[in-house]
């Protein structure tokens, strides 16, 4: 007999973990999407927010998400930084593509290494107050571990679609995503634009690092099962497409948890590849590709 | 053709320096750091063909060089097969994988097809993980066969990788300097000029692919001997294409003197700082270093040297 229950709890499970994901997309949507820089190093990122919670849960008890929203505005000028960097030293030579690339590997890799060294590769989880208590609908468990972070990653969706969509600010990221030269012609200088949107773009992936440590145990090699994640949802949800890196996220999220259940957890971190790879194959533009 | 006999004689010398090298027997530690730093030289010059000739950056050597080591655990698990059969056998599977990656290019430019070639990377060792016959995730252990043609085995394959080593960067200038290099050349540059101008580089492509593909597959099979303990997260090490890239980055990519440069330098230094520090610092020296080259000195080392020389 065929265990509706467990497909019913895998499909939440899914849904939840989905939210997740696309908060933890949000940044790649912004800077590989919109922006069309290449950061390998954004999973790093989100590690390194995920460790930061840790850091602030464990010395001070503070809840990890708080601490997460917390540390933005840290990540924010750090982001800014790195743009700065990376714009002074490929951008304007316009050797972007291929050194570029190398530039934030090698980016994502010190980030590793440095926190494998500081913090050793055990496994990290922080476990505020409500991590245990779940609600009950009709024989499916939501567990408020997962609940939590979902509604914060939502939020933080919102959040962004409405500042892209109704601020200046929001706008002119639209606008260098599509015309540089317009926008310049416009009056608005586009690498001050960018670097907005790429402090943006690593202060999202901060907090879905705060979210991350919450519903899993982390290690520093985590950001690479996230490279797979992040770019999948977004080359699925059609670069830079807030609302479609949330669809994305959930048809990821749903099909892992799916995976996980009925083969395996060890098949699940192929799943993401397989979309990334069928998706770049078939369809590059995405499901609600420009 | 004088060229060519001159090469011939330098990698001749070359054999024959790491043949008399093995057979002095020296610290046999100084054998196992060598055969690192030779194995890199492959990689490096591998990568390089796609990398710096084409301008196709492979974030995926893990799977190439993990699928030479598992094919050659296939073989010896399955008919003990000698140490020439497994090396022919994982270049030529990483050869085909190799051909897939080239088909790929024919949709995904630029950074997709370094993120599609990552995620080749992962979807292989998911599979290898769960295939038990290879080991799985608990891995699998591998004996050495009892009597290596000469000396011990660890010099044996000391022996073996320089050998391999002469045979990768020979192929490498030989592609530099002929056609294919500059057709390569011209389609790194701009792909849509090339084409316009007669430049077959589909075939252009898929050749470099394949032959980096077989060079990354050949560094790979002796491995499962080299460590005689295999399993999937040290053969799909990411460490793999850090180096791959970090040593022609380093060097200088435009020639196939500068991969070699790269691995000699920054291999020996891993060796020295695993040995003197601890194995995760030389990983942390890598990336500064990368990032500091990719940043501050983007010719490599030969591009200074270059501009050293023009002053």
């Amino acid at each position: 007999m065929f265990a509706w229950d467990l497909l019913a709890n895998a499909i939440v499970a899914g849904l939840l973990l989905g939210g997740v994901y696309a908060a933890v997309s949000l940044g790649v949507s912004v800077i590989f999407g919109l922006l069309d820089i290449a950061n390998i190093a954004q999973p790093a990122f989100l590690i390194l927010g995920a460790y930061a919670a840790y850091v602030m849960y464990s010395t001070f008890g503070l809840d990890p998400i708080l601490a997460g929203v917390l540390f933005t505005p840290v990540f924010y000028l750090v982001g800014a930084g790195v743009y700065r960097v990376y714009y002074g030293s490929f951008e304007r030579r316009g050797e972007e593509s291929l050194r570029g690339l190398v530039f934030f590997f090698g980016i994502l890799f010190i980030i590793e290494v440095s926190l494998s060294i500081k913090f050793g590769v055990d496994y990290r989880v922080a476990q505020p107050g409500y991590v245990g208590k779940s609600i009950e609908l009709g024989g499916i468990g939501i567990a408020y571990r997962l609940l939590v972070p979902c509604l914060v990653g939502l939020a933080m969706t919102l959040a962004l679609y409405l500042f892209l969509a109704r601020t200046f600010y929001g706008r002119a990221i639209m606008a260098v995503s599509q015309d540089r030269l317009a926008l310049r012609l416009m009056g608005a200088n586009p690498v001050k634009i960018k670097t907005v949107a790429f402090g943006i773009g690593i202060a999202a992936a901060s907090l879905a690092g705060a979210l991350l440590i919450t519903i899993t145990p982390v290690i520093p090699s985590t950001d690479r099962d996230y490279i797979g994640r992040m770019f999948a949802i977004t080359v699925l949800g059609g670069m830079g497409s807030i609302g479609g890196t949330l669809v994305a996220a959930i048809i990821l999220g749903i099909a892992e948890s799916l995976m996980s259940t009925f083969f395996g957890p060890s098949w699940a971190q192929a799943v993401s590849f397989g979309v990334l790879l069928a998706a770049l194959a078939i369809r590059p533009a995405g499901l609600f590709g420009r | 053709m004088r060229g060519t006999g001159r090469t011939f004689l330098v990698g001749l010398g070359v054999v024959v320096a790491g043949v008399l090298l093995a057979s002095l027997r020296v610290n046999p530690y100084l054998y196992f750091a060598g055969y690192v730093i030779l194995q890199y030289i492959v990689i490096a010059t591998a990568w390089n063909i796609l990398g710096g000739y084409a301008g196709y950056v492979n974030f995926g050597t893990p799977a190439f060089f993990a699928m030479g080591a598992y094919t050659a655990v296939y073989l010896i698990q399955s008919m003990r097969a000698p140490l020439p059969v497994l090396i022919l056998g994982g270049g030529l599977v990483s050869a085909l994988l190799g051909l897939g990656i080239g088909y790929l290019t024919l949709r995904l430019r630029g950074v997709f097809f370094s993120i599609a070639t990552l995620a080749l990377s992962i979807v292989l060792q998911t599979m290898i993980i769960n295939w038990e016959y290879v080991g799985g995730s608990r891995g699998l252990s591998v004996i050495r066969p009892s009597s290596p043609p000469f000396g011990n085995y660890v010099t044996f394959l000391f022996t073996v990788m320089v050998l391999l080593a002469v045979i990768a960067v020979t192929a490498a200038r030989f592609i530099e300097r002929s056609w294919v290099g500059r057709g390569l050349a011209a389609l790194r540059d701009n792909e849509e000029a090339a084409e316009c101008m007669g430049v077959p580089t589909l075939r252009l492509k898929l050749f470099a692919t394949t032959v980096s593909g077989f060079l990354l597959g050949v560094a790979g099979a002796p491995f499962p001997y080299y460590v005689t303990f295999v399993e999937p997260n040290s053969a799909f090490n990411l460490d793999y294409a850090v180096n791959a890239l970090a040593m022609p980055m380093i060097g200088g990519t435009t020639s196939w003197v500068g991969p070699v440069i790269g691995a000699v330098l920054l291999g020996s230094a891993q060796q020295l700082a695993t040995v003197t520090i601890s194995s995760e610092m030389n990983l942390f020296i890598v990336g500064v270093v990368l990032v500091a080259f990719v940043v501050l000195a983007p010719e490599g080392i030969l591009g200074l040297v270059r501009r050293l020389r023009s002053r």
